[in-house]
């Protein structure tokens, strides 16, 4: 069968995510930002797909644009648009904007240009075939002890969220 | 020219999934098929539903269009698509426009991996199960942006309750799910899947289905989700967001003709999509009843008689109405329609007794027919259950399937590991 992950799919993919990714913070409307969130999760999703990662794919769909960004729709649409939109949309803290930016873009023209020895270069030789069964053997075998901590926080999180929106339990 | 029936005809000895395989003609193939049968089904579904709850209130139900009402479905979508499109002033007009399509595309795109028989999928995926519940749950963002979108109080109401009641279900789902999945796992190499096709190869291996497996738990895992299904598709007692006495039609209020149409298809073919994930992991999927029990020769031939004898029973009922038609010169035309619509049927049943037909088709049959027993339970329900309450129904989501839900699957899971470590060490 021909790989689907060639440039052309990866190209499309990671542009689509960048328009999504400049509409949500443009869009003066929540929830078209919202919207348009989606799609750039939708789009990585289908990165992870071509990265060979199946289980990561469907986990980002249901998790992310099933679940969270509904919740985040949920609330948006209870928000009044009309005042939120007058609402200014940037901040001017051109300084501190400017600094990052330098950063971030540093960082990507060294990677670009210095990447090839940082990055890998042989392809991954797990089969997509057996995705979900190699993810499960690293998380609940050689990666239990920090999947565990990672559900800890989540439990925390939880519970913090309970305290704070009962006042009496 | 040569290359290319090469191409078409290299599939055919294969015994792989055209998706599996490769083959990008075949897929296509099986895609317009999958694409076809779906909208009968949904036509058909849209005649039966009526004609089944008209009779549970003892009532004819539509009569007039067509012999028993046959032709009603066709009149009604030639109704739709003549209806005006309207588009409220206020409405934001693009997520208006795209609300309706999006929850299509997530109803219809499921389809790829359902499994309707060993070679008879468009595709399997090794996250099978995973992009089925993953696609399915997009169709909430379709129905939230149609609720805003109308910019109006009740479709938001709807949306905001459908939205809710979807989102605290899945996790009862989900939890159903992984138990079903912990089963397949159950083998001598230790290793689960979650591809359709593999689920219900598992289903074969281990000589039971998932819903005896473990009694009562598979039982109980699919109770939860048999229930948690109803809710996610919004349907009778779970629907809520569409709670006609309160809420005029919920979250497509504002919508009408051909729009309204496309949220229509997409209920029905969700609700065909949850009970094939059911019959999957469940009800052995295609597998014959008593698939290694009554496992001869004999016993195959005897199964595959089954779809030929159905249709054959449908063509009689056909005949039998047909004959009991009002003698009157005006339903002369009417009469025969029936007998004709008989005749169809009953050709189609004689097709399927040839051996080398029945063969290829059966799996198919016995997972339609495992399809349509769910159906009937979705009309059932709508007919006998009164709606719940919106703090009932959370509480019972919450409350009650939920945790049934984690003591099912830390059960099962402690069985199997019981029986993988005990019983063969």
């Amino acid at each position: 069968m021909a790989p689907v992950a060639t440039p052309f799919f990866f190209y499309l993919f990671a542009a689509i995510m960048v328009i999504g990714g400049i509409m949500v913070i443009t869009r003066k409307n929540p929830v078209h930002s919202a919207l348009a969130l989606i799609v750039a999760l939708l789009a990585q999703a289908s990165i992870y797909l071509m990265l060979y990662a199946p289980f990561v794919a469907g986990v980002q769909i249901i998790l992310y644009a099933g679940g969270i960004m509904v919740l985040f729709l949920f609330v948006i649409m209870l928000v009044s648009i009309d005042r939120s939109i007058r609402e200014r949309q940037f901040n001017s803290q051109w300084v501190v904007g400017l600094i990052a930016a330098t950063a971030l873009g540093g960082l990507f023209i060294a990677v670009y240009t210095k990447g090839a020895n940082i990055f890998p270069e042989h392809a991954l030789s797990i089969v997509e075939s057996d995705n979900t069964q190699q993810v499960a053997t690293m998380l609940y075998g050689q990666y239990m002890f920090p999947f565990e901590i990672a559900s800890l926080l989540l439990l925390v999180a939880i519970i913090g969220a309970v305290v704070m929106a009962k006042k009496r339990i | 020219m040569g290359q290319v029936v090469q191409y078409i005809r290299s599939y055919l000895n294969s015994d792989q999934t055209p998706g599996a395989a490769g083959n990008m003609f075949w897929a296509l193939v099986y895609i317009m098929l999958v694409f076809g049968g779906l909208s009968v089904a949904v036509i058909a579904m849209n005649w039966l539903e009526r004609k089944i709850l008209a009779h549970m209130q003892v009532r004819l139900g539509p009569m007039r269009v067509g012999p028993h009402g046959l032709l009603q479905p066709i009149a009604d979508a030639i109704k739709l698509l003549l209806k005006e499109d309207i588009m409220p002033a206020e409405a934001d007009g693009f997520v208006f426009w795209m609300a309706p399509f999006i929850v299509v595309l997530a109803a219809f795109t499921v389809f790829v991996v359902v499994p309707f028989g060993p070679t008879h999928a468009i595709t399997d995926m090794n996250i099978g199960i995973l992009f089925m519940l993953g696609v399915s749950s997009l169709s909430v963002l379709g129905i939230v942006m149609a609720g805003w979108a109308s910019n109006s109080h009740y479709p938001l109401i709807g949306a905001l309750r459908s939205s809710a009641q979807m989102v605290s279900y899945e996790v009862a789902m989900g939890l159903a799910v992984v138990s079903a999945i912990l089963m397949t796992s159950l083998n001598a190499e230790g290793t689960g899947t979650l591809s359709m096709i593999g689920i219900v190869q598992a289903q074969q291996a281990q000589g039971e289905w998932f819903i005896f497996k473990f009694f009562p738990l598979g039982l109980i895992a699919f109770f939860i989700f048999a229930v948690a299904m109803v809710a996610e598709t919004n349907r009778a007692p779970f629907d809520l967001a569409e709670a006609e006495s309160e809420l005029t039609a919920g979250f497509h209020t504002e919508y009408s003709g051909f729009r309204w149409s496309l949220f229509f298809l997409a209920e029905y073919s969700a609700m065909i999509a949850v009970s094939s994930i059911a019959v999957t992991l469940w009800l052995g999927g295609w597998l014959r009843p008593f698939p290694n029990l009554l496992h001869s020769s004999t016993w195959d031939l005897v199964f595959s008689l089954f779809p030929g004898i159905t249709f054959l029973l449908f063509a009689a009922m056909c005949f039998y109405n047909a004959v009991r038609m009002p003698k009157h010169p005006l339903f002369r035309i009417q009469t025969i329609g029936l007998a004709g619509f008989g005749v169809v049927l009953g050709l189609i049943g004689l097709v399927l007794f040839v051996p080398a037909v029945s063969m290829r088709v059966q799996d198919i049959f016995w997972f339609a027919t495992k399809v349509a027993g769910f159906m009937y339970l979705y009309i059932w329900y709508r007919g006998t259950f009164p709606r719940y309450r919106f703090d009932q129904l959370m509480q019972m989501g919450w409350k009650v399937l939920l945790p049934m839900g984690l003591g099912v699957l830390i059960l099962t899971a402690s069985v199997a590991l019981i029986q993988q470590h005990l019983w063969h060490p």
